[in-house]
């Protein structure tokens, strides 16, 4: 769980093997937030994902850990969100997790609807899906996983 | 910059107002809500307001910040107003399109092409 990690900071592990992997535990700071994205949009692209691929990740990303924060551990800055990743380089894998109780993600309207295009939220997962490959809510609903394979 | 629009650039040009980002990343969510308050504010000051909002210097925006940009559409048609958006590059162009919203806002090319259209 978050708590296991004390060291915020990203954990490259096997050097030697074609996958990069980290683990970051942010609290709800802009600063955190920005450092994560940086990192592991640096091992995309080192991997040679081109710039297309590094937008859908950081907007993939953006996307995830804004709800966690927000929706998942309800903007208690006490609460972490647990970012894991790992890229090789064929596929991106990215887990964000969250403190909160999980959520239906069956109950959040289409914002695509002519009827909800005028609201002003809903619209973060609708984005991770059409950005990654596959995006999978696993339950009770505090811990998205995504995969971005290279076409 | 002035500090009532804080991460924007507002000019009044014609009897329109333009709005031009300053930063390159409209992803903070303490900022997104800044810059809402800062647009709402410009709306608010005009009767019909007129207005255009330029992302010439977007790269990257989120989730939030279009549902500030909604928050704004809103307040506009409320006071019968005109909004135009204009320089939306490619990629974020796509997520207006994915997210439907190209068909809520009014999207020209450049500016000087929305600033034809106003009536």
């Amino acid at each position: 769980m978050a708590a296991s990690h004390p060291d915020s900071g990203p954990h490259h592990t096997g050097d030697a093997s074609e996958v990069r992997r980290g683990v970051v535990v942010m609290h709800d700071v802009r600063a955190e937030i920005d450092r994560l994205q940086d990192t592991v949009l640096v091992d995309v692209a080192e991997v040679g994902f081109d710039e297309a691929s590094t937008f859908a990740i950081r907007l993939a990303l953006e996307e995830a850990v804004a709800n966690a924060f927000r929706h998942g551990n309800a903007e208690d800055p006490s609460k972490t969100v647990t970012v894991r990743y790992a890229v090789s380089s064929h596929e991106i894998h990215l887990a964000v997790e969250d403190e909160g109780p999980g959520f239906d993600p069956g109950a959040v309207p289409d914002p695509t609807e002519d009827a909800n295009l005028e609201i002003p939220s809903g619209r973060g997962i609708m984005l991770m899906r059409a950005y990654m490959t596959s995006v999978e809510i696993v339950a009770p609903g505090n811990r998205i996983e995504m995969i971005f394979r290279r076409d | 910059m002035n500090p009532a629009s804080h991460g924007l650039k507002i000019t009044e040009q014609d009897g329109v107002s333009r709005i031009d980002f300053v930063e390159r990343n409209i992803l903070d969510e303490a900022n997104i809500q800044q810059i809402g308050e800062s647009i709402g504010a410009v709306v608010d000051a005009s009767p019909r307001p007129r207005l255009l909002i330029c992302f010439e210097n977007v790269e990257h925006l989120s989730s939030a910040a279009l549902g500030a940009l909604i928050t704004v559409n809103t307040k506009v048609k409320a006071r019968d107003g005109q909004l135009r958006l204009s320089n939306i590059r490619p990629q974020i162009l796509e997520v207006f399109r994915i997210t439907r919203l190209d068909r809520l806002f009014v999207i020209h090319g450049t500016a000087e092409e929305a600033m034809d259209t106003f009536g």
